[in-house]
């Protein structure tokens, strides 16, 4: 081997060597906080921490129902509130967006998306919890919607935009109205890829803490009405983690463990899906 | 967009001094360019083209890369009009009557003119689906009339005895070949009068080529067909009619024994004897 190839060589094996070890340290968080939870939390799992509402401070026992319940319900809603709202928008940005109104659409979006979620926490309290003086999960879960929104709009935007020309083509030579193209063809070529988009802004979304603070604001006991404050697992675990009791601690592992299950089952399934999608099409 | 009756009457004259351009003696044709001009933006395209395109034939449009014949194509079923920056000037008529005359649903015209295009383009939906898509919209068809529909089209593609058992699988699980074929049983469906094909066997091998072929032989009895291609053997092979263009212009149109063996202009002789393009 001349010395040059034998060189070429070596920095290869060398920048291969760099991208694994980087790769690994990336996967590694993950692993530490996942093996983590599961050091502390598991063994706080039981039949009772998913069926039991929370007991009072110093008594041992209780679960965390309400608090499951709620990030459901809380979760759900705010997702029946953006998706609709998040597909729109990203289809009509990819589809008629090119003027001056996709323009500013495209523009606000990229600012909400960056916008801190405390601060949408504030905007919700301002507009719905104030006027309608009281703390409640429809609060909670319109600020979560919001946070979701500009998400969804630009990955539906870039799925619909992956879908090929030719398709499009072929169904306006068929006679179909454009907004029929965009609907029967376009949308549906690129569901998978917005089914993946929402999956993923709502496994984003139910992690968030910051903005049900001001808004659902946690409750302590078993709640399913949502213009009432409403427990979510986020605020448990800042509650119980901030707490004094050790009985507290426990609990907050715990549930860390199992809003992060939730979370990991939410983008698998994004995955899953994802793999469908290419699966099917060529 | 649409001309008004003066340029019409204009484009007459200068298609009867176009000295290259032989009309052909068959029946009324069925698509007739009058001095259509396009434009994309700032690039002029298409120069005064005037031809008339005859009935349950096929007529072959050819020339080099680039020279206009498939945005001619394009502009037969209005398939510019969502082009940005493009215009044009003179008419297109459709048994007689302008394509671009105000009031004309784009919708209906395109039922009327079917579109094969160049790499073969199913939706992601069964092969059923595909051909279902055409008549399901423009409501052509009782619900319970629409699986004997879908027969015709496919047998009339000749891709029936191939397909009938699976229906029910993805149209893009299909060859390139079947696939192109169900693009063409898709487009007939819809019961067009004309068919317009834009170099539909330039993605697929020898065979599947000549099985298409086999088949636009077929399909003229029923249909008008005008096919872009590059393949200058395909044009001599299937097609009645020949136009070739040349950066923008259409140089020569006539039959295609003609146009193959005695062309009248020296840059027609000059590319389909291969001394460019």
């Amino acid at each position: 081997m001349s010395g040059r190839a034998l060189r070429r060589h070596l920095a290869s094996r060398a920048m291969t060597a760099v991208v694994v070890v980087l790769s690994f340290t990336a996967v590694l968080a993950l692993l530490l906080i996942l093996g983590d939870l599961v050091l502390k939390g598991a063994s706080s799992i039981d039949w009772a921490f998913f069926t039991k509402s929370p007991v009072p401070a110093g008594q041992s026992g209780g679960g965390v129902a309400n608090a499951i319940v709620g990030t459901g319900i809380i979760v759900g809603l705010a997702a029946l509130i953006g998706v609709p709202i998040g597909v729109a928008a990203g289809l009509y940005l990819a589809e008629y967006g090119s003027g001056r109104l996709g323009f500013v659409v495209r523009f606000i979006a990229d600012v909400l998306n960056g916008t801190p979620s405390i601060v949408v926490g504030i905007v919700a309290w301002t507009f719905i919890v104030r006027p309608t003086h009281g703390y409640s999960a429809l609060a909670g879960s319109v600020a979560l919607a919001i946070l979701m929104i500009p998400m969804l709009a630009r990955t539906t935007e870039e799925m619909v935009r992956l879908v090929p020309h030719s398709l499009r083509e072929a169904a306006l030579a068929l006679g179909y109205p454009r907004w029929r193209t965009s609907l029967k063809i376009v949308a549906r070529t690129a569901l998978g890829g917005i089914v993946t988009g929402c999956l993923v802004g709502i496994a984003r979304i139910a992690g968030e803490t910051a903005p049900l603070l001001f808004t659902a604001l946690g409750n302590l006991n078993f709640s399913v009405d949502i213009t009432q404050p409403m427990q979510s697992l986020s605020l448990q675990i800042y509650v119980y983690a901030t707490g004094p009791f050790e009985e507290w601690h426990r609990l907050a592992w715990a549930s860390a463990l199992v809003l992060m299950g939730l979370v990991l089952i939410i983008s698998i399934t994004a995955r899953w899906v994802t793999r469908q999608r290419y699966g099917r099409i060529r | 967009m649409a001309s008004d009756g003066r340029s019409v009457g204009r484009s007459g004259r200068t298609a009867s001094v176009s000295p290259t351009v032989r009309q052909s003696d068959s029946p009324t044709p069925v698509v007739e360019s009058r001095a259509y001009n396009f434009w994309y933006g700032a690039n002029h395209a298409l120069h005064d083209v005037t031809i008339a395109i005859p009935p349950h034939a096929i007529t072959a449009l050819i020339g080099p890369s680039g020279c206009g014949k498939t945005t001619f194509l394009r502009s037969i079923n209005r398939m510019h009009d969502l082009t940005p920056g493009a215009r044009h000037a003179g008419d297109i008529l459709l048994d007689g009557g302008s394509i671009f005359a105000p009031g004309t649903d784009v919708v209906s015209l395109r039922r009327r003119i079917g579109m094969v295009f160049q790499r073969p383009n199913p939706f992601p939906k069964s092969v059923y689906d595909n051909v279902a898509y055409g008549p399901r919209l423009n409501a052509m068809a009782a619900p319970r009339e629409l699986p004997d529909r879908v027969e015709r089209a496919l047998r009339q593609a000749a891709l029936w005895d191939e397909v009938s058992s699976r229906l029910r699988e993805p149209g893009t699980a299909l060859s390139g070949g079947q696939q192109q074929r169900l693009c063409i049983a898709r487009a007939l469906a819809n019961e067009p009068e004309v068919l317009l094909l834009d170099e539909p066997c330039s993605a697929l091998d020898p065979i599947a080529t000549q099985r298409i072929e086999e088949l636009l032989v077929e399909l003229k009895k029923t249909y008008t067909i005008v096919i872009v291609t590059h393949n200058m053997q395909q044009a001599a092979r299937v097609s009645d009619y020949t136009g070739f263009f040349y950066v923008g212009h259409l140089v020569e149109f006539g039959e295609t024994e003609q146009v193959f063996t005695r062309p009248i202009d020296d840059r027609t002789e000059a590319y389909i004897t291969g001394r460019f393009g």
